[in-house]
């Protein structure tokens, strides 16, 4: 029988506490640093992650005169979206249903590869937790230090600690806050206006909003959101099978655990010293031992943990390692078990992904800056006219999304003799017409359709608006409808 | 339901005692934070009481310490609306239709207060967008009896058409039929010559001498020679696909005999002259302006 480790024992005390309370009192975390190439990974993720976050608000793009300069800006009041050369209206909103498609198959596909290394490693819930982490380790000292730091009364030094602490972590989460309010408005003159007072007051109270979210996620609740808030640790078994890497103890060579020695004449014990530090280490304060579990994010600072005993006890390292479920079954059985990337599931996921990716490009390589659409008028629907033409009413809603004036030229296919003319100007018919559209701005017409048909099938004839960018020759069609008297033929009753 | 408490061999933690098709739920204690969350919520939950309208008691309710009311800013926004309005109605009372159409913008307001204007008074009889309906002119179409430019449109809405108004259109077609001015055979002499020569139904062969002769002695005068019309009297054009009191040979009967003699209001009783103007530009609009 192997012992039971302090912590184990201490974490087990806690549980047997609250069995069959209603409420459990917090087991509070205090993470041991470690150092390893888990730790390295994510630091490097950290930083790249907060550098993109911080300075792309900065980030300046040069689109032509009295535009944006801000490369990634998604302006609320003009409902306009700029991402670098890209700029998108509300009625693009599709492609963001395409990236959020695309981000979620991702997602699969990475955790049914390598489990929830999002949890892990990029989660920005792990992110700003990790970077408020190293703050209190900087300030308060490690794991055992912090420990006996709360344990033990207050003094002065513990209080100027702890408003060290809470002062830099609610800098932090108010350049968090600030730096959220830039992507949607100018970077530079919010940060000025926000100081002397002219800011919008929605700058204001997002930028309290996300300050007080990061501080209290990252600061207070840290591994609690995972644990009880989000969703993602609840169906994220879904993803995973018995071919999915994550981060394993491995049992069998690990069992029976025992504390002492190991090497020569050491018999009938694992390689697990027992020594609890992949415990202590873990942010989330879960015992890998146990296998794979809810609370887990995969992000390995167990394993550089456990590497260092293994080092010192003159072991091999990996004792906590990245495998599968399948290779451990067959390790213990003293066979290999090949590695499956390519499975049904991870085949439909990069297939779901491909076609997503496809789609969304040339969605966005074929997505034109004029859109043309026509509504025909329900009341009335034609007007007769003295000389025995009929008149159709639409409105036009042309959709200039460059950053240049347009003028275009309407046209009419499939309805003969067909004569238009803008309501409130010049009523006179003609067959073409010359329409004018402001840079990045809808106009919209009332056109006026005459015409003569020689018949109407059951009162209506299909035709198609044709409108034709005079400087790119760009055209767009709009498939639309004339209606006249049913049983009308040229015009005489 | 069953209740049997039992430890989960995995976990080693009781069982709630629930079971769901062999399904059974751990009795995992919720976080205490949480249920100081919830705490929290409520007590808001009172504090929003007291400070927002809440508690009803008998004639009245609570109305909070914050003196909200949505009745009140429904009044202030209609009022700062009201006031918005004022300002481009003002304009256009003032400006001619000319120096209207020559401000886009302020057109644009001039015709969207008319498109309401228009749906609220005229669509009744004119039909939605001018359609127009028998008895009631197209005005889409451009039948106009007394004038399709802006100032005859204003003219007619402002003044109506026998209304009683002292500078109201009047005109009055002679009852032909029924005060014996013709006969009733002369009566379908004429009817078979509008029909066939205004109307479009002319058969080869057919001699509508007779009326013609008639229609010069009687018709022409106020209707044209060619049936063209005459809008100084309000008469109204007949050598047109549309006709006001539809196309079917009767009505030139029944018209001829006891002409039906049409009224419109005049809106200058009920709506502003800046309003007058806006309707008149959306008329005008439509499609039949002049």
């Amino acid at each position: 029988m192997s012992r039971i480790s302090k912590i184990d024992r201490r974490l087990q005390d806690k549980q047997e506490a609250v069995q069959g309370d209603l409420y459990a009192n917090r087991v509070k975390v205090y993470p041991k640093t470690v150092r390893g190439r888990m730790r390295q990974i994510k630091w490097a993720v950290l930083i790249a992650c907060l550098t993109i976050y911080y300075v792309l608000p900065w980030v300046r793009w040069y689109r032509g005169p009295n535009q944006p300069t801000q490369a990634v800006l998604l302006d609320i009041s003009t409902q306009r979206f700029y991402f670098f050369n890209l700029e998108l209206w509300p009625q693009d909103i599709w492609l963001l249903a395409g990236i959020l498609i695309m981000a979620a198959v991702a997602l699969f596909l990475v955790t049914s590869l390598v489990g929830r290394v999002w949890c892990g490693y990029s989660c920005p819930q792990t992110v700003w937790t990790d970077l408020f982490m190293w703050i209190e380790k900087e300030i308060e000292g490690d794991r055992n230090e912090r420990m006996q730091r709360d344990a033990s009364p207050l003094t002065a030094d513990t209080i100027w600690k702890k408003f060290l602490k809470h002062s830099i972590w609610l800098a932090i989460a108010f350049w968090t806050g600030g730096a959220w309010i830039m992507y949607f408005t100018d970077a530079p003159t919010v940060s000025v206006d926000f100081w002397t007072g002219d800011a919008a007051r929605p700058v204001y109270v997002f930028t309290g909003i996300f300050t007080l979210t990061t501080y209290v996620l990252a600061g207070w609740a840290r591994e609690q959101v995972c644990t009880y808030m989000c969703p993602w640790p609840r169906f994220q078994s879904a993803m995973l099978d018995d071919q999915s890497f994550t981060v394993t103890y491995q049992g069998w060579r690990g069992e029976p655990r025992a504390r002492g020695k190991r090497g020569e004449g050491v018999t009938g014990v694992g390689d697990c010293v027992d020594c609890g530090v992949c415990v202590t280490a873990c942010p989330t304060g879960i015992d890998i031992r146990d296998g794979i579990q809810l609370e887990c994010i995969n992000c390995g600072l167990c394993m550089d943990a456990c590497d260092h005993v293994m080092d010192r006890t003159g072991q091999a390292k990996g004792l906590i390692t990245w495998d599968t479920m399948a290779r451990q079954v067959a390790k213990k059985s003293g066979t290999v078990e090949p590695i499956h990337l390519l499975r049904p599931r991870t085949l439909i996921y990069v297939t779901a992904l491909t076609v997503a990716v496809i789609a969304l490009s040339v969605a966005l390589a074929t997505r034109s800056t004029l859109g043309l659409s026509v509504q025909r008028d329900r009341a009335p629907l034609f007007v007769p006219l003295a000389n025995g033409s009929i008149r159709n009413g639409y409105t036009l809603k042309i959709v200039n999304k460059s950053q240049l004036n347009g003028a275009y030229d309407l046209s009419i296919s499939g309805l003969t003799g067909a004569g238009m003319a803008i309501a409130e100007s010049d009523p006179t018919p003609e067959p073409m017409l010359r329409l004018l559209g402001s840079s990045d701005e809808v106009e919209t017409f009332r056109l006026l359709v005459t015409a003569r048909p020689d018949k109407l099938v059951d009162g209506a004839q299909p035709m198609d608006f044709i409108l034709r960018d005079t400087t790119t020759g760009a055209q767009t069609v709009y498939h639309s409808t004339f209606m006249g008297p049913p049983g009308y033929a040229g015009g005489t009753p | 339901m069953p209740t049997k408490i039992e430890k989960d061999a995995v976990s080693g933690r009781d069982t709630t005692g629930h079971e769901w098709d062999g399904i059974k739920e751990l009795d995992t204690p919720l976080p205490k934070w949480w249920l100081w969350t919830f705490y929290a919520c409520i007590g808001v939950a009172f504090v929003l009481f007291f400070l927002y309208p809440s508690i009803p008691y008998g004639p009245g309710y609570w109305h909070g310490v914050l003196g909200y009311s949505q009745r009140k800013m429904v009044d202030e926004e209609v009022a700062k609306l009201t006031a918005i309005r004022k300002v481009s109605l003002d304009k256009i009372g003032a400006l001619s239709f000319a120096e209207i159409k020559a401000d886009p913008a302020l057109l644009e307001v001039a015709l969207t207060d008319g498109r309401i204007t228009f749906a609220e008074n005229c669509q009744p009889c004119h039909g939605a967008g001018g359609g127009g309906h028998i008895g009631y002119p197209a005005l889409a179409a451009g039948a106009w009896l007394w004038g399709g430019t802006l100032d005859d449109i204003q003219q007619t809405v402002t003044h109506g058409i026998r209304s009683g108004d002292p500078d109201a259109h009047n005109s009055a077609m002679p009852h032909f039929g029924a005060d014996g001015l013709l006969k009733p055979e002369e009566v379908q002499q004429v009817a078979d010559f509008v029909w066939a020569t205004f109307y479009g139904h002319a058969k080869p062969g057919e001699d509508v001498s007779a009326g013609a002769k008639i229609f010069a002695e009687n018709c022409a005068a106020c209707h044209g020679e060619n049936g063209e019309g005459n809008r100084l009297v309000g008469a109204p054009r007949l050598n047109s696909r549309i006709h006001l009191y539809g196309d079917a040979r009767e009505t030139i009967v029944s018209q001829v005999t006891l002409p039906r003699q049409g009224v419109m209001p005049n809106w200058n009783a009920r709506l502003s002259p800046a309003t007058i103007k806006a309707v008149t530009l959306y008329v005008h609009s439509l499609g039949g302006g002049e």
